[in-house]
């Protein structure tokens, strides 16, 4: 099952960062993790939200350029050495990692958003392995 | 010093005679010889015989780089390919290069006309020289390379692009002269400062050009490295280096006038300005086989002056240049026209076609950054998506136009959209 991730492109200019997170704000869409990949020139937002499609809508009518693009959230146990695990799954599979960040929302659980180089192909991985993935609409209601 | 006296110094009476000879002759050669002339007079009701003499030349159509471009490569050569010995090339606006073929007596007389400059710039047979344009199609290398041969100078063919060995030869050899623009001369001053080398060269005369550059400039080159720089004035259509240079009283450049007649016109009505007025330069080919000109528009803005200079040279002297008539850009000593990204882009699916082109000068050195918008169907949520299309951009950018540019991406929306004429480009520079 793949989750919604909301992604914004942003040149490196001061304030530039403040001004998506007050669209996100005055459209009361809440961020549940974000990461940020940088180039000296420009930035990749990338962001999981609990309305990405209402976040996609309003950043665009402000003039940001965003992307709504598909992720795992694999949730696992908030303990050491189960990310490991994870990964080594994911690597016996044979499927490069692009990207990773956590999110973390309950107490005792955690997620790790993900997007891989073969998205079919990580699904078998963790049909197989039966890990757990959640999808946006599950995010949506624990917000 | 002075090269050839007896046409430098010549009365002006004596000049206007000599070129009202060699333009009779001109029109008689282009009207049977290019097609393309034929018909442009044959349009206003012309025929050679209506052209008694260089007073009459206000008769004849004018020509321009669009014309080079729809007659290219070779439709406005005048000779069988047989009789050419060299092509060389510059940019055109839209991708197709503007061609130009000399023949073997074309480049005895631009020698000839890179030996007066050089002769002006005080280099002589004793000198040894490096050449700093680039060798190539580009005029610059080849086109001074030929006049400091004729000269008797000991020539170092450098090229461009290799400052280290420049100023290693530079020392090593003795170099008294060297011709590169005017920019790179700058940039290697400071090489040599931060080696500490600046006592250890032996150079006198620097001959710069391909670029338009300021008294200012002119004066910081002399400056930091103790010698006499000279402004060498050329375009390839015309000759290449070597249609007019200026002298150590730097009162204009004298034009190399018995083989390239200047007039300086008036953009909006295209008749001559008074002299000291500024307008656009045009030259007519007075000598030349290959690729005869008529009239042909350089696009540069500039003021003429026909007083004897004090160096004692009576030929005519444009001023230093005023900018251009259209946006026509030179970079690194590379024509750059906006028209030439815009068609490269239209390669790239991924960028909208709206682009801004910054030009600025760091550390003597231009540079251009060119700043596209994502297409929103390419948006991506990978770093790695848009280093790729970085370097694919800058790939078609470098094929297009010859020198390489930083791309940068920006936010949609934000480079300014065509409203009436778009602007392009922002040059920080400050050239004229």
């Amino acid at each position: 099952m793949l989750a919604k991730q909301l992604t914004v492109f942003i040149e490196n200019r001061t304030g530039r960062l403040c001004e998506v997170l007050n669209v996100l704000k005055q459209n009361k869409v809440n961020i549940l993790s974000l990461s940020l990949a940088d180039t000296t020139e420009y930035g990749l937002l990338r962001l999981i939200v609990d309305q990405p499609a209402l976040g996609k809508e309003k950043l665009t009518e402000n003039g940001f350029s965003s992307l709504l693009s598909e992720v795992s959230i694999i949730k696992i146990p908030h303990k050491a050495g189960s990310l490991q695990e994870l990964l080594k799954a994911i690597e016996e599979g044979g499927v490069n990692i692009e990207y990773m960040y956590g999110l973390s929302i309950e107490d005792d659980e955690a997620y790790v958003v993900l997007k891989a180089s073969d998205a079919a192909k990580i699904e078998e991985i963790f049909a197989d392995y039966e890990i757990t993935t959640v999808s946006s609409e599950h995010l949506h209601g624990l917000n | 010093m002075i090269w050839n006296e007896t046409k430098e110094c010549m009365s002006r009476d004596e000049m206007s005679n000599l070129q009202s000879a060699r333009l009779v002759k001109l029109v008689d050669y282009v009207y049977h010889n290019v097609e393309f002339y034929r018909k442009k007079m044959q349009a206003v009701d012309l025929m050679p015989g209506d052209i008694k003499s260089i007073e009459d030349l206000s008769k004849l159509p004018f020509t321009t780089k669009d014309d080079l471009r729809d007659n290219y490569p070779f439709g406005l050569f005048a000779v069988p390919n047989s009789e050419i010995v060299r092509i060389h090339a510059s940019s055109g606006t839209t991708g197709k290069a503007t061609v130009v073929g000399y023949t073997r007596h074309d480049l005895e007389i631009w020698s000839e006309c890179v030996a007066r400059c050089l002769t002006m710039a005080n280099v002589g047979k004793d000198d040894v020289i490096q050449i700093a344009y680039g060798y190539g199609l580009f005029t610059g290398g080849l086109g001074a390379h030929s006049g400091a041969e004729k000269i008797g100078a000991t020539v170092v063919p450098m090229s461009t692009g290799n400052s280290k060995k420049l100023t290693t030869m530079m020392i090593d050899f003795g170099a008294t002269a060297i011709a590169c623009t005017p920019s790179y001369l700058l940039h290697i001053s400071e090489v040599l400062a931060e080696e500490k080398l600046l006592d250890k060269i032996k150079l006198k005369s620097a001959i710069c050009g391909a670029e338009p550059w300021t008294e200012k400039m002119r004066h910081e080159i002399e400056s930091r490295l103790n010698i006499k720089a000279y402004d060498i004035y050329g375009l390839s259509e015309v000759m290449g280096p070597g249609v007019a240079c200026d002298c150590e009283y730097h009162k204009g450049l004298h034009v190399c006038e018995d083989h390239f007649y200047p007039e300086v016109l008036n953009s909006a009505t295209l008749t001559a300005v008074a002299p000291g007025e500024t307008g656009e330069l045009a030259f007519t080919t007075l000598t030349k086989e290959g690729i005869p000109l008529i009239r042909y528009r350089t696009k540069d803005l500039t003021s003429i002056s026909y007083d004897t200079c004090e160096c004692g040279r009576t030929s005519a002297r444009i001023s230093r240049f005023k900018g251009r008539v259209d946006d026509m850009l030179i970079i690194r000593g590379v024509n750059v026209f906006p028209s030439q990204i815009e068609a490269a882009l239209v390669e790239v699916e991924e960028v909208t076609p709206h682009y801004m082109m910054i030009v600025d000068r760091v550390n003597n050195l231009d540079t251009l950054e060119v700043q596209v918008e994502l297409d929103p169907k390419y948006y991506t949520d990978e770093i790695r998506t848009l280093q790729l299309l970085n370097k694919k951009i800058a790939h078609v950018i470098q094929q297009a136009l010859g020198i390489s540019a930083k791309v940068k991406i920006v936010e949609p929306q934000t480079l300014v959209r065509s409203e009436g004429k778009a602007v392009h480009v922002i040059d920080n520079r400050k050239l004229y």
